[in-house]
């Protein structure tokens, strides 16, 4: 039983903790939090199912098309949704046009794939029980994302653009590095990493267009947890979740689990209301 | 509806109140139109519309209180589908007794009132402390869990297989009497919340959402006002669905579907910020629109997120700022502020008591550096001390601590015998010291009248229920406010801009207007912070002017400036900072000559 508890526990931890990550990507070059993070790993789901079940392509293909594909939507979104919005962050208009263009994914989804949960191919086809490839797959994607986001953060130039942007915008800019570039760039990170969370989670969640909403909560109590912006946060936040919730989930059965995880979020957002792991709030006055 | 909460003012008030009557008048009348439309329904409309109509004004009565979070604090509940769930469920399950005796349908819609506003206020716990994407996040997930609990709650909600909505007795029990109940609901919670609205909460609220640290030094408790607003839009989103079930005969978990929350959402958005008719429009074009674009049913979601998107980008202010028709004349570009100090006798309390507020030994530091290093500093009631120094000596950081944006690391604070406690920002008013900022902090999207009122909230007596149902308390508060500040903008020379939006208005404007605000307090001290930048020579003569006039009146003044020349005209006492430390202390003429101060500051 235990086992099954940490093996489910970890493998729904691994989604939530990359959707927390994929948050972060966009929240780092623009300062937004984008209600289209759930949405990209819904589609990741989608369209796995789609390229590789019904369109029958390969498995490699299949998956590096959909990951194509949230790419595209993630830097649509930045076209429509963030640039327009950035000139007044404070008035938070973001969360709106987001929002916008989190629900218009969703009801094409829903209408294009039906409201009905969608099959999920079989991958690998390896393991059974609790080494079933469903649990240890996403955990095998978050590593590999964390390793590729450390390599492109610490060893590229690129991802030390990046990370000078995140740090302080105007003076990434007074550099003379391409902000606007770097942002877009981002938002198609962001779609990469959430596509892998949806392909990696399809077997586990299936390809269902409420998943986007689902997800964008689960995956953004990790980032409360963590603090914005904060990638370690985010991923030892999504482990801790996903624990929470199965444990939870055994304990006190299924209608509980859910009550227990709101739960959690709101006692941590009002004990800890910049996160376990964040940092101090803005000048006021 | 709304025309019961503005009675007209007294000609003794000192207030032209020719014309209140019908300003009431105006603002109501567009609402009594819809309540006549919405009567007259029935001669016009089959059983179809019967439906069409009974289920706008369902989603009013859940929109109406959904408004004074959305639209007036600012707080996006993006999820409020969960609490009309809530609400079904409820009457629901009481009535139908599955889990204990049945209840009669109305005091089973009273319960779901009662617990509609208690998980209000549980999913708005995050908004009291972060703004915006937390607690839209919070409502969201919300939404998301009850669904779930509907689902797999059997037992209690039948589960997917769903439970029968209440039946109401006769004569509610006809389509066309339950669709007059349903208005009749609906009339009722837009009075309730146009009552809050016109009320110094609802004025608060919308302080605390576009200014809110000014909101704090005038007193306005945050948390007490969104948590009595939430419990309202909970109440009222519960009885919603109880009204929902009802017309649903029907339930299950598939009938609350996200779609729901969204339009509720962008109705309010469409209709506008802090506007009433708006949101009221918003919701029965929304309502109407799958109707009669029958093939775009399954598209309306999508064809919401678009208009929410387009509202967003393009008109910001919605279908409340194309009505704002008043807002729309040009305003003279030659008008000149003209206080007339002498008129204060009339509005202001002649303060008596001695008590002066005393700083010593005050220290902060933000990392290693040393904002203020040991500060002494006296103001005395009916004195102008000034306070001033380079840039980055310290002297808008000692009116932060004052008014207890920075809790001091050292040293005391007192005012008389009491100490001053360190922090604590909206406390502040209540002691009597009210400050105006560097940055003029007023609510642009209110009028100037509305925005001088924000400063006396503290003053009012009526209790937040008082105000929900318009008694006798809350018209002579709101009396007094309109007639105080009226009073008070003519002796800061703005009386003729009163009913302008502030966002209108020039800078100087706004620097006049924060003083009319603080004045409300009758304060026993007032903080200035730069009242002169960016004033005029004229202007700056008469805002010297109305300062000696307010200290003459036993309040006392804490002026920092740049301006030497208005510090050296009518201060009675100078201090002069640099970097967090006294650089010299003493009277005008002391400082003049002090040959630090003249080589360090004032140059020469």
């Amino acid at each position: 039983m235990l086992a099954s508890i940490i093996a489910a526990g970890l493998a729904s931890g691994a989604i939530y903790a990359l959707v927390g990550v994929t948050y972060n990507t966009m929240f780092s070059t623009s300062r937004v939090m984008s209600f289209t993070a759930g949405q990209l790993a819904m589609l990741g789901g989608l369209f796995g199912s789609m390229f590789t079940l019904k369109l029958g392509l390969p498995l490699i293909l299949g998956f590096l098309l959909t990951l194509v594909c949230c790419a595209i939507i993630g830097i649509i979104t930045e076209f429509i949704a963030v640039r327009p919005v950035l000139k007044n962050l404070d008035q938070h208009l973001y969360v709106l046009s987001t929002l916008a263009v989190a629900l218009m994914i969703q009801q094409v989804a829903a209408i294009k794939w039906g409201t009905e949960p969608q099959p999920f191919p079989r991958l690998l086809g390896l393991g059974s029980g609790v080494w079933d490839e469903k649990f240890w797959l996403p955990v095998l994607a978050c590593v590999v994302t964390i390793l590729g986001l450390e390599y492109l953060y610490r060893r590229t130039l690129v991802g030390r653009a990046f990370l000078a942007i995140a740090e302080d915008n105007f003076a990434a800019r007074a550099l003379g590095l391409p902000e606007r570039n770097l942002r877009i760039a981002s938002y198609a990170l962001a779609g990469i990493i959430g596509g892998v969370a949806g392909y990696a989670g399809g077997e586990l969640l299936l390809a269902f267009f409420a998943n986007g909403a689902l997800l964008n909560f689960y995956g953004f109590v990790p980032v409360a947890l963590g603090g914005l912006g904060n990638n370690r946060g985010a991923i030892v936040g999504g482990f801790a979740l996903g624990l929470f919730q199965q444990a939870a989930n055994f304990l006190v059965g299924g209608i509980f689990s859910s009550v227990a995880v709101f739960t959690l979020f709101i006692v941590v957002l009002l004990a800890a209301p910049q996160g376990l792991f964040g940092g101090a709030t803005a000048r006021r006055v | 509806m709304a025309v019961v909460t503005t009675s007209p003012e007294r000609s003794d008030a000192a207030v032209p109140d020719s014309g209140t009557w019908r300003a009431a008048l105006t603002h109501a009348a567009p609402f009594f139109g819809m309540l006549v439309l919405a009567l007259l329904l029935p001669l016009v409309g089959n059983d179809y519309w019967a439906l069409i109509g009974t289920r706008m004004a369902i989603y009013w009565v859940l929109v109406s209180g959904l408004n004074l979070v959305v639209g007036f604090a600012g707080h996006l509940a993006i999820g409020y589908v969960a609490l009309l769930t809530l609400g079904a469920y409820t009457t629901s399950v009481l009535v139908a007794g599955n889990v204990m005796p049945a209840v009669p349908v109305f005091p089973a819609l009273a319960v779901a009132a009662v617990v509609g506003a208690i998980f209000g206020v549980i999913v708005g716990l995050p908004a009291l402390r972060l703004r915006t994407f937390y607690f839209a996040m919070s409502t969201l997930g919300f939404a998301t869990i009850v669904t779930q609990i509907a689902l797999a709650w059997q037992s209690v909600t039948g589960g997917g297989i769903g439970i029968a909505g209440p039946e109401f007795p006769a004569p509610f029990n006809t389509a066309w009497g339950f669709y007059f109940l349903c208005v009749g609901i609906a009339t009722f919670t837009t009075w309730l919340s146009a009552n809050v609205a016109r009320s110094r909460y609802g004025r608060a609220l919308i302080a605390v959402r576009d200014a809110e640290v000014a909101a704090e030094a005038t007193g306005i408790s945050k948390p007490k006002m969104l948590i009595a607003i939430f419990l309202l839009a909970g109440a009222c989103a519960a009885v919603a669905g109880g009204l929902f079930a009802s017309l649903q005969t029907y339930i299950t978990p598939d009938a609350f579907t996200f779609d729901l929350s969204v339009l509720f959402f962008i109705a309010i958005l469409i209709g506008g910020r802090g506007s009433i008719m708006g949101p009221l429009l918003g919701t029965i074009i929304l309502t109407i629109l799958p109707e009669i674009a029958a093939p775009l049913a399954a598209w309306s979601t999508f064809l919401y997120a678009v208009l929410l998107l387009v509202i967003v980008l393009v008109m910001p202010g919605g279908i409340a700022a194309l009505l704002d028709f008043r807002n729309r004349k040009p305003l003279a570009s030659n008008r000149a502020i003209v206080p007339r100090p002498a008129a204060l006798a009339d509005i202001v309390r002649r303060r008596t008591g001695d008590n002066a507020l005393a700083l010593r030994g005050i220290a902060l530091s933000f990392g290693n550096v040393k904002a203020i290093d040991g500060l002494d500093l006296d103001v005395a009631p009916g004195k102008i001390h000034g306070l001033i120094g380079p840039n980055g000596s310290g002297k808008t950081t000692t009116l932060n601590v004052i008014s207890g944006y920075y809790a001091a690391k050292g040293g005391t604070m007192t005012l008389g015998d009491d100490a001053l406690p360190p922090g604590m920002p909206a406390l502040r008013a209540a002691r009597g010291i009210a400050r105006t900022f560097q940055t003029p902090r007023v609510i642009g999207e209110a009028s100037v009248l509305q925005n001088v009122m924000i400063g006396g909230t503290v003053e009012g007596r009526a209790t937040f229920v008082e105000s929900l149902l318009a008694l006798p308390r809350n018209t002579q508060d709101e009396r007094m406010l309109a007639g105080k500040a009226r009073a008070l903008l003519g002796v800061v020379g703005l009386d003729g801009l009163a009913d302008v939006r502030a966002d209108r208005l020039q800078h100087s404007e706004l620097r006049f207007i924060e003083i009319a605000r603080a004045l409300m307090l009758d304060p026993d001290f007032l903080l200035l912070d730069e009242p002169a930048a960016g004033l005029s020579g004229d202007e700056i003569d008469r805002l010297g002017e109305l300062i000696k006039a307010v200290s003459a009146r036993g309040t006392g003044v804490l002026l920092v400036e740049h301006h030497a020349d208005l510090i050296f005209d009518i201060c009675h006492q100078i201090t002069v900072l640099n970097l967090g430390r006294i650089l010299a202390a003493g009277t005008p003429a002391e400082i003049r000559v002090h040959k630090e101060v003249v080589s360090a500051y004032l140059g020469g």
